[in-house]
């Protein structure tokens, strides 16, 4: 999920988007902890984030794990204050609750670059945690998980940690202050010691500080160190559960088919062959499409495909060009959404400009829309009796599913139960509530029986909220080797109003996700202007790995090497000198002696580099590829990124190199094209992805000289499809302006 | 219909054109067998029968022949495949819902090739679609994994 919130945000205000109203009392009033309402009598919750029973300590860790190791590292943080080894704690991800609200998903969205640490930017960011805290979402997205949980579960553990000892003071009759802990027991100095099992029954009256001092990183035993993933048993013996995978007693199997005209209607429906199908137990009218339900998945898909359905036509554009024509004519004044960036007078350099004594360049990109095809496609199962709710769903967003079953059941929340389980890959689809609705809605047709609703890949290739098609115009001037104005456009339908709209939230404003990683870049260039133009929402857009910096480093970059080539300057040695962010810098500097970037390569081989920063996070790439008689072969990765403090580095290595194969996926192949109003792609034979044999070797270097800790799920994608075509821009003399780039090029 | 899975025989009342990946996940309830795309293009559904890797969402029930594994019958979190214990030492899983079909390709690899050279893994692992990128690791598994099994 990308940025909710938008630089023009009102601050302070007592009303805000989706209604919800807040005073400063009750900001300061925390959330109550969710673990309360369901202990057993020997269960201890002290935190939100601990619950320990005589089973053992289990941590929370309210994030989905949809594969990027965020349950191993927020445990982590509760671990290493809580003075327990990571190996003798359960973790899950816990109930849906207010208590676990994403406090960091804001603080991007302020007027501000990421870069600006000032006191003033500092002091806003600090205060977006009061809409956040309103706001109450569970929300994983924006690589924000570990931002958000950094401190704050850190000082769970601590808390939790402060609480047990003096417990056992009591018991001993110690001071607190002459007691130790490890390995989850508390230890008197004549060495008695007592289990935080045994103690957590005595620390519940115990008043947790609400401020507990934190261990220094000097002091760190599991943080900063590669730890073995909590989940890896389960994924490596097809043991781990994904929503996919919950069965019930007497469960039915649900498939939709919706209009392909996405979010269009149906006029009407025949099913009276497919309901004499082998275990067809219902078809039903649902939304915008039909549901049927059967024996097993299969029955269901298979007499789904015999249902003929009458569908009401598209509201958007029928065809791919015509979509691409209204994203052209966007970039005009009506559609403007922001200038964040203007410094200089572009203007008027481009006026003098005409005398002809400097160089003049202009261009124009486009990227398509893309799918986020994940591996596991979208299910969820559910089951009304009783007057209660519960649901089984791989979700990025667990708040909201409660909200959408209170509204379609008109249960009470206390009667609504989220299981959320691991995610066959999310990527920002699983932050949307079509599937989990639909879940409910055949649940409550079937009321009393669980239903397990999966949709197929073909359903799911063609209703997904896409990554917006976008398109860059570009102009600059160069003086003497150096820009002297840069003036860059960009066009792309809104994610966040297309997003936001469909859990009925409603921000005023720019949307900042259409100019993020092109005016926010940590480059000092004299005449600078960037201007966002938001294009009609025409097939539903959403948050894709990296959001709006997925096409605008491509924008960016792209034109910095055409400009680079052009005036004949290095493309690093050209970024180097006019990047004014140190840690930036570091990751360009690192990345170019860590490719030898000035060692030439032999003939038929050449390299290309690519900067972006995005989610806080610089990062550097340089991609080396070699001419053979097959193709195109991509030969060598190296990344270089600095996420502030690295918790994990073998994790942030693997979430580096995921989303460089994830944005070559994109780069390369990925694209959905539309024909009579549908999505022409429909499964993995026409939307493709990197397959083993193309990955490379790659090399990643991990910097600490950001003054925050950041998040690495995503921002090691946006440089990538801009280093590859700038590489093969050095080895073929061909400019790649528009993705995917197999339709110009023949890779292996 | 009757099928030896996993070493268990079982009696399947499903249509003989259902799918064995079907069979296996809502039948019978072996649910490490994942569905990915239905059409034996992302390899998320691989089992073997009588050895050989086979993707069973495009393997009609009536045209199975010879016994099947899936990733439960491989090994278990108590006793783990030397290749399970590979792929845990590697780290390889992200989101993990492509690594049962994974690495029942990888053990398919490694009963017929013992020791697979890069080319060798890339054409037995070209059906396995991985969307988290996982494929350096997998790489790296297989070799060690290779040199285990070797060992062992």
């Amino acid at each position: 999920m990308g940025k909710i919130l938008r630089r023009s945000f009102l601050i302070g205000s007592t009303a805000i988007a989706g209604g919800v109203a807040f005073g400063y009392w009750s900001y300061k009033n925390p959330h109550p902890n969710p673990l309360q309402k369901s202990l057993n009598p020997d269960q201890t919750s002290l935190t939100p984030y601990v619950l320990i029973d005589q089973s053992g300590i289990t941590i929370i860790a309210p994030r989905a794990e949809m594969g990027q190791g965020v349950h191993t590292t927020l445990a982590a943080l509760v671990a290493e204050e809580l003075d327990v080894a990571l190996k003798d704690v359960n973790i899950i991800h816990g109930p849906a609750s207010k208590a676990y609200y994403n406090a960091a998903i804001l603080k991007e969205g302020i007027s501000k670059p990421s870069t600006d640490v000032s006191k003033g930017a500092e002091r806003q960011r600090a205060f977006m945690d009061i809409p956040a805290k309103f706001l109450g979402m569970q929300v994983t997205g924006g690589s924000t998980s570990i931002p958000d949980a950094y401190t704050k579960m850190r000082k769970a553990g601590a808390a939790a940690r402060i609480a047990l000892i003096k417990a056992a003071a009591k018991e001993w009759n110690e001071k607190p202050s002459t007691l130790k802990t490890a390995n989850g027991h508390v230890i008197a100095p004549d060495g008695r010691t007592l289990s935080y099992q045994e103690l957590a029954p005595l620390a519940r009256s115990i008043k947790l500080p609400r401020n507990p001092a934190l261990k220094p990183k000097s002091a760190w035993k599991i943080l900063g160190k590669s730890q073995r993933r909590h989940d890896i048993v389960g994924k490596s013996t097809g043991t781990a559960l994904y929503s996919m995978d919950v069965r019930l007693p007497d469960m039915v199997y649900a498939t939709v088919k919706m209009n392909p005209h996405i979010d269009a209607g149906m006029k009407s429906f025949n099913a009276d062959h497919a309901r004499t199908m082998a275990g067809v137990q219902k078809i039903v009218a649902l939304d915008n499409g039909i549901a049927v339900i059967a024996n097993n998945s299969w029955n269901a898909f298979r007499a789904a495909n015999e249902v003929d359905c009458d569908w009401e036509p598209a509201a958007y554009h029928t065809s791919s060009e015509e979509i691409e024509k209204s994203i052209l004519n966007s970039f005009a004044a009506d559609f403007k959404d922001s200038q964040f960036k203007n410094e200089g007078n572009v203007t008027k350099i481009f006026e003098e400009t005409r005398s002809g004594e400097n160089t003049l360049l202009e261009g124009t990109y486009k990227v398509p829309y893309l799918a986020h095809a994940t591996m596991e496609p979208m299910n969820a199962v559910a089951h009304l009796r009783d007057g209660k709710l519960d649901i089984w769903v791989g979700t990025q967003l667990p708040t909201q599913v409660v909200k959408e079953a209170e509204a379609i059941t008109k249960l009470k929340e206390k009667n609504i139960t989220v299981h959320t389980t691991y995610m066959g890959g999310g990527f920002g689809r699983r932050a949307e509530m079509d599937f989990v609705i639909q879940a409910i809605k055949i649940a409550k047709i079937m009321e009393g029986t669980p239903v397990k609703l999966v949709w197929s890949r073909e359903e799911d290739m063609r209703h997904d909220v896409y990554r917006p098609a976008a398109m860059a115009k570009f102009k600059a001037v160069t003086k003497d080797g150096k820009i002297s104005a840069i003036d860059l456009q960009v066009s792309a339908s809104s994610v966040v109003d297309s997003q936001m709209g469909r859990i009925g939230i409603s921000i005023p404003g720019p949307d900042s996700t259409i100019a993020q990683s092109a005016w926010d870049q940590p480059y000092a260039i004299p005449n600078y202007r960037v201007t966002a133009y938001k294009a009609p929402i025409m097939l539903p857009v959403g948050s894709w790995r990296s959001v709006g910096a997925s096409q605008n480093a491509f924008f960016q970059e792209t034109m910095l090497d055409e400009i680079a080539t052009a005036g004949g300057m290095d493309p690093i040695a050209m970024r180097l000198a006019m990047i004014n962010h140190e840690p930036s810098y570091k990751v360009v500097e690192t990345v170019s002696k860590l490719s030898n970037w000035d060692k030439p390569l032999p003939a038929g081989q050449a390299r290309g580099m690519a900067f972006c920063l995005s989610f806080g996070v610089p990062v550097a790439q340089v991609i080396e590829i070699e001419q053979t008689p097959d193709g195109l072969k991509l030969a060598k990765i190296f990344a270089a990124v600095d996420v502030g403090t690295a918790l994990d580095p073998a994790n942030i290595r693997a979430q580096v190199k995921s989303a460089i194969i994830y944005g070559l996926s994109a780069a390369i192949m990925g694209e959905i094209t539309i024909a009579d109003g549908q999505v022409e792609q429909s499964n993995f034979h026409d939307y493709d992805a990197m397959r083993l044999y193309q990955v490379p070797a790659m090399e990643v270097a991990i910097l600490e000289n950001n003054p925050h800790i950041h998040g690495i799920g995503e921002p090691g994608l946006p440089p990538i499809a801009p280093a590859l075509g700038n590489a093969i821009f050095a080895l073929t003399g061909e400019r790649i302006r528009a993705l995917p780039m197999n339709k110009s090029i023949t890779f292996i | 219909m009757k099928l030896t899975i996993n070493g268990k025989n079982y009696k399947i009342s499903a249509e003989p054109e259902t799918p064995l990946l079907w069979v296996l996940r809502d039948e019978i309830g072996l649910t490490g067998t994942k569905y990915g795309c239905g059409i034996a293009m992302c390899g998320a559904c691989t089992v073997h029968v009588d050895g050989q890797p086979v993707r069973s969402c495009s393997l009609p029930l009536d045209q199975v022949e010879g016994e099947i594994t899936t990733i439960e019958g491989l090994g278990t979190p108590e006793a783990l495949n030397i290749i399970q214990q590979t792929w845990i030492d590697h780290q390889v899983a992200q989101c993990g819902y492509c690594q049962s079909g994974q690495v029942m390709s990888a053990a398919a690899l490694l009963s017929t090739i013992d020791t697979p050279t890069d080319k060798d893994i890339d054409e037995a692992m070209s059906g396995n679609l991985c969307r988290c990128g996982t494929y350096p690791r997998i790489r790296a598994a297989i070799h060690d994994a290779a040199s285990k099994l070797k060992d062992a």
